[in-house]
């Protein structure tokens, strides 16, 4: 397992160059990629030519930023200038970005480089990655299993060595629960931590950029190099910068880690409540204090999310029609036109959500489905808000259980639906969440979820950081095999 | 039966701001098409808006001008609808908490004064312009959308169905006109689309207070065809009644050619928007000091200017009510006067000879090609008495052309008044002896018969002699 800190410590001290390690990566990702699939494009010579230009810098004595010349990915709803941006969408399967997000601008200040853009569920929607209209992701630690979604190609990129770290997107879980599935680190931060701007939006007020890495440590690097403040996004927050690096502290002494107990019920599978309850036990000798607490509203996070999701879905898909961009199907009128590009344009889960979207903000059921779903989210935030009070940080599991196998939920969306009921939640609310390999199950990652106070990365980082540093025995070597330097 | 209109009107400004309401570009009318754009207002994938202050700071303008309540907290909302010339299929407007609540605008039509009440204001963006290749769209292979427009920012003047007749709505709209222009808040050109007027119109009998069923006129794009319009509508739909027959709750198009309206569209219901709440913007909240800081930046608004003129000008109200209807007018005007001309003079000339010279030329004040220090200058050179009101009427529209002040025009064209009582004595004394009998009516009592004599002067000096010396030195060469 390579890491951020230890490649840029090999860079900086001449051990290997960023173009050696981009071709190695490259090399790595020839041989796993054909298994894997993770990617939806390559991108090796801008790779190359930017591991180059981060040579020329080491060379010319300069300063390098952490992340320069590692190899990354990066989810393919993330517009980067003259690229393609498709969402995994035969919609948008020709289309490519005329400007950066925000985040890639920042990247590209830190010196970024990237193999290429992942694969995921289209447009963000789908919890394993099943629903890309293009391919399918396998999960590294077992090929027949999804990485999880909807961000399964960065997750499956990082998880099989391919690159070291990937950005996704988080709206309900897509970030967390595809890391547990791969057994990586994912961070889904603060609304409003990251800018939007340039992420294509499925649900503009739960989506989130987030994380993919292989520890903690890395996590935080890749958040300093895009966190802040963005004049583009007005939902962006205004803050100070800070280094993420300076939290990583193996220390939990004296913290309060809260145990909703409503995220443990029965359909928690009985090895991953195990793999929880010793990660609690870990902690307790840590010298950290467990307290139970209670969160009556979370029963009703899935429906509140699957009404408010897909009704902001309904509208921010809205805009693809053929007229300006993307996919159009020639039909006899305008109207003949819409339909018939948005019926070839957009998949079945794409499609259903629309339609949902569009049925709960019909007049006549507005108040009875998004009106209460909005209500809903605000008792669901202040349950949150109560049970922060009393702690620092939350511990829960990511996922009900581990990855399933290809296909087995294909034909049941409202099974897929169900599986996303420990990640929802904190979008509804706002919050920051992590996923951590907290053990294994028939060869497959357990996750754990910790979740923060609003803005409070910092507590997060360091909680996970203490449990990776105290716990090596969860470490493993990539599935995939290791890139040779 | 009698019948009394019932109208509302639902007035779109749009406002000059620089720049479009949620990105940078240009608001410019009248650029190359789609030259004025950017991913944000296409609306391309991932992008999100960010208000203009600017528009904010406009709106609170307006509301504060027009009497309403700044609401210090309100928010944007999407209006979900599919059509071409909307890159995103939504609008971003304002539904349940708009900018402005209530407020007013007081009219006055033929003496009786009316104050109409508003509804709400709220923010929102403008579409794009659809560009039909044969003109229309049944005549048309394909259509082409320019994007320039979408995104400038719109304010939606939403009044109470106050209005009883064609005139007071037309009264309604260019006193809104006046307000908006002096706030310099819009052009409101109803020709380029910068005011845009939807009537809504209904009637009932007399005495009634249930209202009949409402038709809309779209597309009204003159102050003569808003009333028309409505009034062609009342008219209409009073005969259908009389006829037994019931009002159709349509959208119905003006048809200024024809002098009709035209059915566009039955509507059955309200059409669901789907409006919810813009998650990609943070609600809109106004302090009290903040308001109260464009309150201050108010300017004189028109009602008052009008009393001002009457006040410290001596004009009367009429002409001060033209005047002041326009804020360019009423800014030439005290400009006119500032340069030491009388001010019921200057207001004379300003509504009598250089209106009509604007009207034919068809420009706006701002065009003119005589400003108001020229105007001044003309009007000096009668009150000097160095040209009669007569020949200023020559003179106006050659500094027009050339461009020239009063006094060079007058010079160049050898206009200058004769007042020299010896040359003008001799011609007197040969009119006298030509016309002997005019000077006999005259001394026979047609006091009358002098206005001949005076007019042949006239002619032999092309209109150029003062007229009052001619008068004194015949009536002094006639005793």
């Amino acid at each position: 397992m390579l890491t951020i800190h230890e490649l840029h410590e090999k860079l900086v001290n001449g051990d290997v160059s960023a173009v050696e390690l981009t071709k190695a990566f490259l090399a790595h990702k020839d041989t796993v990629e054909p298994k894997v699939q993770a990617f939806l494009s390559d991108n090796r010579d801008y790779a190359l030519e930017a591991a180059a230009a981060v040579d020329a810098k080491i060379a010319a004595g300069e300063a390098i930023s952490d992340l320069a010349g590692i190899p990354g990915a990066i989810k393919d709803n993330i517009c980067i200038k003259g690229q393609k941006a498709t969402c995994a969408s035969k919609m948008l399967e020709n289309f490519k970005s005329p400007y950066n997000a925000t985040v890639i601008e920042k990247l590209m200040a830190a010196d970024y480089v990237s193999l290429g853009k992942t694969n995921m569920d289209e447009f963000a929607m789908g919890s394993s990655t099943e629903n890309s209209a293009f391919q399918l992701t396998h999960n590294p630690w077992n090929l027949d299993c999804v990485p999880g979604g909807s961000s399964g190609g960065s997750a499956a990129a990082v998880a099989s060595g391919e690159t070291v770290w990937a950005l996704g997107s988080d709206t309900g879980g897509s970030v967390r629960q595809p890391a547990s599935y791969c057994g990586v680190v994912g961070l889904k931060p603060t609304y409003g931590l990251i800018s939007r701007y340039g992420l294509i939006a499925f649900a503009s007020s739960l989506d989130q950029i987030g994380t993919f890495t292989n520890d903690v440590a890395d996590c935080a690097i890749v958040l300093n190099a895009i966190a802040g403040h963005d004049a583009k996004d007005s939902t962006s927050i205004p803050q100070a910068e800070k280094d993420y690096k300076q939290a990583l502290v193996n220390d939990v002494k004296g913290m309060k880690i809260g145990v909703p107990e409503e995220f443990f019920g029965e359909g928690l599978d009985a090895d991953c409540r195990k793999a929880l309850e010793d990660a609690i036990e870990t902690y307790k000798k840590l010298g950290a204090e467990i307290v139970p607490v209670s969160m009556p509203h979370m029963k009703y996070g899935i429906a509140a999310y699957y009404i408010i999701a897909p009704a902001e879905a309904s509208s921010n898909l809205a805009r693809y029609d053929g007229v300006g961009f993307g996919m159009r199907v020639d039909g006899k009128d305008i109207v003949d036109m819409y339909i018939k590009t948005r019926t070839k344009g957009f998949g079945d889960e794409v499609k259903r959500r629309i339609l949902l979207g569009t049925y709960v903000l019909s007049s006549g059921y507005y108040d009875a489905y998004y009106l209460r779903a909005m209500k809903v989210r605000t008792l669901i935030k202040q349950d949150y808000d109560e049970a922060l009070k009393k702690c620092d940080v939350l511990l829960t599991p990511t996922a009900p259980d581990t990855a399933f196998k290809i296909g087995q939920n294909s034909d049941n969306p409202l099974a897929m639906y169900l599986g996303d009921v420990c990640t929802v939640t904190l979008n509804l609310a706002g919050l920051p969440g992590l996923s951590i390999p907290c053990g294994y199950k028939n060869g497959l990652p357990i996750g754990m979820q910790l979740i923060g106070k609003a803005l409070d990365e910092a507590t997060l980082l360091r909680v996970a950081y203490t449990f990776e540093q105290n716990r090596t025995d969860l470490r493993k070597p990539s599935p995939m095999g290791e890139v040779e330097l | 039966m009698k019948y009394e209109s019932v109208i509302g009107l639902e007035v779109h400004v749009e406002l000059k701001t620089k720049t479009k309401i949620f990105c940078g570009c240009s608001t410019e009318f009248g650029a190359e098409p789609n030259t004025h754009v950017c991913p944000v207002c296409l609306g391309l994938p991932g992008v999100l808006p960010v208000l203009n202050k600017e528009v904010l700071h406009y709106a609170v303008k307006a509301g504060l001008a027009l009497h309403c309540d700044i609401l210090p907290f309100s928010k944007f909302d999407r209006k979900n609808y599919y059509y071409p010339d909307l890159p995103k299929n939504f609008q971003t407007s304002q539904f349940d908490l708009p900018i402005c609540k209530g407020g007013y605008i007081d009219i006055d039509v033929d003496g009786k004064q009316r104050r109409i009440h508003l509804t709400r204001i709220h923010m929102e963006e403008d579409a794009g312009k659809l560009v039909h290749s044969g003109g229309s769209i049944a005549n048309s292979d394909s259509t082409s959308v320019d994007y320039n427009r979408t995104g400038v920012p719109l304010l939606e003047i939403v009044g109470e169905p106050e209005l009883r007749s064609g005139a007071e709505a037309r009264a309604y709209l260019e006193k809104l006109r006046s307000i908006m222009q002096y706030l310099g808040v819009s052009d409101c050109r109803l020709e380029e689309g910068s005011m845009r007027c939807d009537a809504n119109i209904s009637v009932r009998p007399v005495g009634s207070d249930k209202l009949g069923t409402k038709t809309e006129i779209k597309n009204i794009n003159s102050f003569s065809a808003v009333q028309k319009g409505i009034e062609y509508e009342a008219v209409r739909q009073a005969q259908i009644l009389d006829e037994g027959g019931t009002i159709q709750q349509a959208t119905r198009g003006w048809d200024e050619a024809k002098g009709i309206t035209i059915l566009q569209r039955v509507k059955e219901g309200d059409s669901d928007y789907r409006y919810f709440p813009e998650p990609d913007l943070i609600p809109i909240e106004v302090s009290p000091e903040y308001i109260e800081q464009v309150r201050q930046e108010l300017p004189e608004m028109p009602d008052a200017r009008c009393q001002r003129f009457q006040d410290e000008l001596g004009l009367s109200e009429y002409d001060a009510n033209l005047l002041t209807l326009e804020k360019q007018t009423a800014d030439y005007f005290e400009a006119v006067v500032k340069e030491g001309v009388d001010a019921k003079e200057a207001a004379n000339w300003m509504l009598g000879e250089f209106a009509k010279k604007l009207n034919e030329e068809n420009i706006d004040i701002s065009a003119s090609p005589v400003k108001p220090a020229d105007l001044a200058g003309l009007l000096k050179l009668i009150a000097k008495g160095t040209i009669s009101g007569k020949i200023a009427k020559k003179v106006l529209p050659e500094m027009w052309k050339s461009g020239k002040a009063a006094d060079v025009v007058v010079k160049e064209q050898g206009l200058v008044q004769i007042t020299d009582t010896g040359a003008l004595e001799d011609m007197v004394k040969k009119v006298i002896a030509a016309n002997p009998q005019s000077v006999a009516d005259y001394k026979a009592g047609k006091k009358k018969a002098i206005g001949f004599l005076v007019g042949q002067i006239m002619k032999e000096t092309k209109g150029r002699a003062n007229p009052g010396v001619v008068n004194q030195l015949l009536t002094k060469n006639l005793q």
